[in-house]
């Protein structure tokens, strides 16, 4: 069976223990990735050899730094695949990315006769955003429900389309709890079909899936550094050439100006016109290094390998009695592992786990709508990454069984409170 | 971060398995609930006081963790026959050393869960006429809720 498990070594992070020696299993990928050496290279380089601010000196730093700056721009607009350089915007994250769009797009298109389109599987960073410009403008907000099986059919997504008539269709391209997987393509050519335009959150599918934003035809695709071997502190903003020019600018400030008089200012040309103020320079830098990274081993390759693990880990956990797994049975699956267990609260399970040398987030992931959907408050989830081993979900596996035990009704009684 | 002190100590788990009075409390004179968003953890607590303030009974429910349900457990266990005053001197301090084993301040949250409800509970009559039991209003330390 093919392994990626020599990348191991390329993280410095993943070589330390936890919990008396126990070797650290890192399964919180979904929230944060870990970096590769050369990702910390990148940075201190930067800082040792060549950091100054970007796009504003004539001295020889910033003619280098801004040059950096730039090639890191060209490869990420490689990476997705963007028609055009300037169609990527470097952010502080994939919310901000998303708040863009709400705010800039949706106050310029959206008034209160329309319809926005999300899935109930949405995390928060592409609800609220939302939901503030529904605050503003008084348009509606329009969930895409989940079926029983977990699932969201493509069949319902075409109904929601003719019902609602939605002015943007925004939805995740992969769930961050479901382990699923949506077809962006089919959905997208749905949507325009349906006069909509819209907005893929790539947050969890482009560190574990190739893009293709030309082939998705998609008009904005939003996603983080820090999930994909990156900084944090940077996120990217795809968006369709025209769409860009024709939305105003969102934050103003130095950097995104033609000229500035007492009476006001011309927006600058795009990137720059989204990129007020001092831009996430070293980030942008370091998230080349990460996105090289991740193409020479090469993405489908990372698919396959976290699809055996998740694949693997479902299964093996699906045979403890009393968890009742979170996620469809066959599906089109990510890295992804989400369950409850009857005896134990997903915090009680996280905090067993860690003491096992088990990283898993527990709680409600940044869906509550998501979760109370499910019938539940809080999940404990393990999300694998290219670096993560076979050795490391027969662990979970084996130390979610032992928590299950610890916490199951023994017919304990408390002993009365001694006075005094 | 891992510890070497489990927190889940014997008598944790006897309380979270055998709670004393988890339930409805009939003939409640007040009563309080919330929640911490984060994990969904709830506790609801029903509290009867006689007319000079003092607990006569005192009764919780809920759902979470093992932390939030042991410790409201132990602390309705504990306030019974305290007066008003006892209770707003049973400071957050009080609360984390009557549960015992040391918490990581994010499972302090869940543990200081029932402690806040009670705080709230005793200026909470069901019935309004009831007001102004206790006389001076709580002002003790607030815990900072999470975003």
């Amino acid at each position: 069976m093919p392994t990626l498990t020599h990348c191991r070594d390329d993280f410095p992070i993943l070589q330390r223990s936890v919990a008396d020696g126990i070797p650290l299993a890192f399964l919180d990928n979904a929230a944060s990735t870990q970096r590769p050496q050369s990702v910390i290279n990148a940075i201190t380089d930067c800082y040792e050899r060549y950091y100054a601010n970007v796009h504003r000196g004539i001295h020889t730093l910033s003619e280098e730094s801004t040059t950096r700056y730039e090639k890191s721009r060209t490869s990420l607009a490689r990476f997705v695949n963007a028609e055009h350089d300037h169609e990527i915007i470097y952010t502080a994250g994939a919310t901000a990315a998303i708040n863009t769009v709400a705010r800039s797009w949706g106050n310029e298109n959206v008034t209160a006769n329309d319809t926005i389109l999300l899935t109930i599987a949405e995390h928060h960073a592409n609800i609220v955003p939302w939901q503030q410009l529904a605050a503003s403008v008084g348009c509606r907000i329009e969930f895409l429900p989940l079926q029983d099986d977990f699932n969201i059919e493509t069949d319902a997504v075409r109904s929601a389309l003719e019902r609602f008539q939605p002015k943007m269709f925004a939805f995740t391209a992969a769930s961050n709890v479901l382990g699923t997987t949506f077809p962006v393509t089919e959905w997208t050519r749905l949507a325009h079909e349906h006069g909509s335009t819209v907005l893929i959150d790539a947050a969890q599918s482009a560190p574990h899936q190739v893009m293709d934003v030309q082939a998705w035809n998609a008009d904005f695709v939003v996603f983080s550094g820090h999930k994909v071997c990156g900084p944090n502190g940077i996120g990217v903003l795809y968006g369709k050439e025209k769409l860009l020019e024709a939305m105003p600018p969102f934050l103003g400030g130095g950097g995104m100006i033609r000229r500035v008089t007492t009476d006001g200012f011309e927006p600058a040309e795009l990137p720059d016109k989204f990129e007020a103020g001092t831009p996430p320079i070293v980030e942008a830098i370091a998230l080349e290094s990460a996105v090289e990274y991740v193409t020479a081993i090469g993405l489908d390759e990372i698919e396959k390998h976290e699809q055996r693990l998740a694949t693997h880990a479902d299964t093996g956990l699906r045979q403890i009695e009393g968890l009742r797994m979170i996620g469809p049975e066959t599906r089109d699956r990510n890295g992804i592992v989400s369950f409850v267990l009857n005896h134990a609260h997903s915090h009680d399970v996280a905090h067993a786990l860690d003491a096992s040398g088990i990283a898993v987030r527990a709680g409600h992931h940044c869906t509550m709508p998501l979760h109370r959907a499910l019938g539940t408050s809080a999940t404990t989830r393990a999300s694998f990454y290219f670096y993560n081993t076979m050795d490391e979900a027969d662990r979970l596996i084996a130390a979610v069984a032992e928590v299950q035990k610890k916490f199951a009704p023994t017919g304990r009684k408390r002993q009365p409170r001694s006075s005094g | 971060m891992a510890s070497e002190q489990d927190i889940y100590e014997e008598h944790v788990l006897d309380h979270y398995e055998d709670p004393y009075h988890r339930g409805p409390l009939n003939g409640a004179t007040h009563a309080h609930e919330a929640d911490n968003p984060l994990c969904g953890d709830q506790i609801h607590i029903d509290l009867k006081l006689t007319p000079d303030g003092k607990v006569v009974d005192a009764w919780f429910d809920g759902e979470g963790c093992v932390i939030s349900q042991a410790s409201a457990s132990m602390l309705v266990e504990t306030i019974e026959g305290k007066t008003l005053e006892e209770l707003q001197q049973f400071s957050a301090q009080n609360m984390l050393a009557l549960f015992g084993p040391k918490l990581t301040p994010n499972r302090q949250k869940c543990c200081l869960l029932s402690w806040r409800v009670l705080q709230s509970a005793i200026h909470s009559p069901l019935n309004p006429s009831d007001d102004e039991l206790g006389g001076p209003s709580f002002s003790g330390p607030s815990l900072g809720e999470e975003s």
